[in-house]
């Protein structure tokens, strides 16, 4: 993993925390939909907040799709689970939202779960030509440098 | 009832996500590496491969599909219900997609990861 790589995935981290906490903020004030007022829906992307959270998530989604290209889907999702943590911290210190002793609990087997599958390697199938593995079907950590 | 509607946006999500997942990663990996090619070929060469790939447009069709149950989702319970719920859900249902239908190797450290993240994305919701 280059530091570019690592970079990748903090813009997804980031982005995509960002965009969701926006996307909450505009669906609170557009109010409760239900299932016969479908085309309301259509109309609420015209609120700033949805506008703006949608595009962080446009952001968040590139990024998504330039790290796919370099690594495995399940190395990319618990990888950029930092999110949540992100979450929760802007929760505490922007929104002066009370965070529980079970919240923190969540935020700390998040991290563990991101420190498991983050010193693995970040492709173990590879469709292409390599096969990053040796000859005993191992995967090889260093094949990811690429 | 208002509570049976929220569960069913949350499994409508967390099915169509997974779908979306796997399609999109594996159609990035048919692109391949996106560094590289804008090196080599330019941003366009890019863009232009990526949204040609069929499997590329089945994802987002899947995604959008997930978008607008997060929408309905959040207009019915909360927002530290369901995000959080659809998204551990979704950590363990494309860990066992992955491993069917992409062949990736998910090792015990990567079960271990999607638990531990599943697992704490639920606490957060408590």
């Amino acid at each position: 993993m280059t530091f570019r790589k690592y970079l990748v995935l903090a813009a997804v981290t980031v982005f995509g925390a960002t965009g969701d906490s926006l996307l909450s903020r505009g669906m609170k004030q557009s109010g409760n939909i239900s299932l016969h007022q479908l085309p309301d829906l259509i109309l609420t992307i015209l609120n700033p907040w949805i506008l703006t959270g949608i595009l962080f998530l446009l952001g968040f989604f590139a990024a998504y799709m330039i790290a796919l290209s370099w690594a495995d889907l399940t190395y990319v999702l618990p990888a950029t689970s930092l999110g949540y943590v992100l979450l929760a911290l802007i929760a505490k210190f922007l929104l002066h939202e009370q965070v529980t002793a079970t919240r923190w609990l969540g935020i700390i087997l998040i991290s563990i779960g991101v420190g498991f599958v983050t010193r693995g390697p970040a492709l173990t199938h590879d469709p292409g030509i390599r096969q990053p593995e040796n000859c005993n079907g191992e995967p090889v950590s260093t094949s990811v440098e690429l | 009832m208002k509570q049976l509607y929220t569960w069913g946006a949350v499994a409508a999500i967390v099915l169509a996500s997974t779908i979306g997942d796997v399609l999109l990663s594996r159609a990035m990996k048919q692109v391949g590496d996106v560094g590289e090619l804008w090196r080599s070929h330019g941003l366009l060469a890019v863009v232009g491969r990526t949204l040609r790939n069929v499997n590329f447009v089945l994802g987002i069709l899947a995604m959008t599909v997930a978008f607008y149950s997060l929408l309905i989702g959040l207009s019915w319970g909360d927002v530290s219900l369901v995000a959080p719920a659809s998204a551990s859900l979704t950590f363990v249902a494309t860990a066992v997609a992955a491993k069917i239908f992409l062949h990736e190797r998910v090792d015990p450290h990567r079960w271990m990861a999607a638990l531990l993240v599943a697992g704490g994305v639920a606490l957060l919701a408590a």
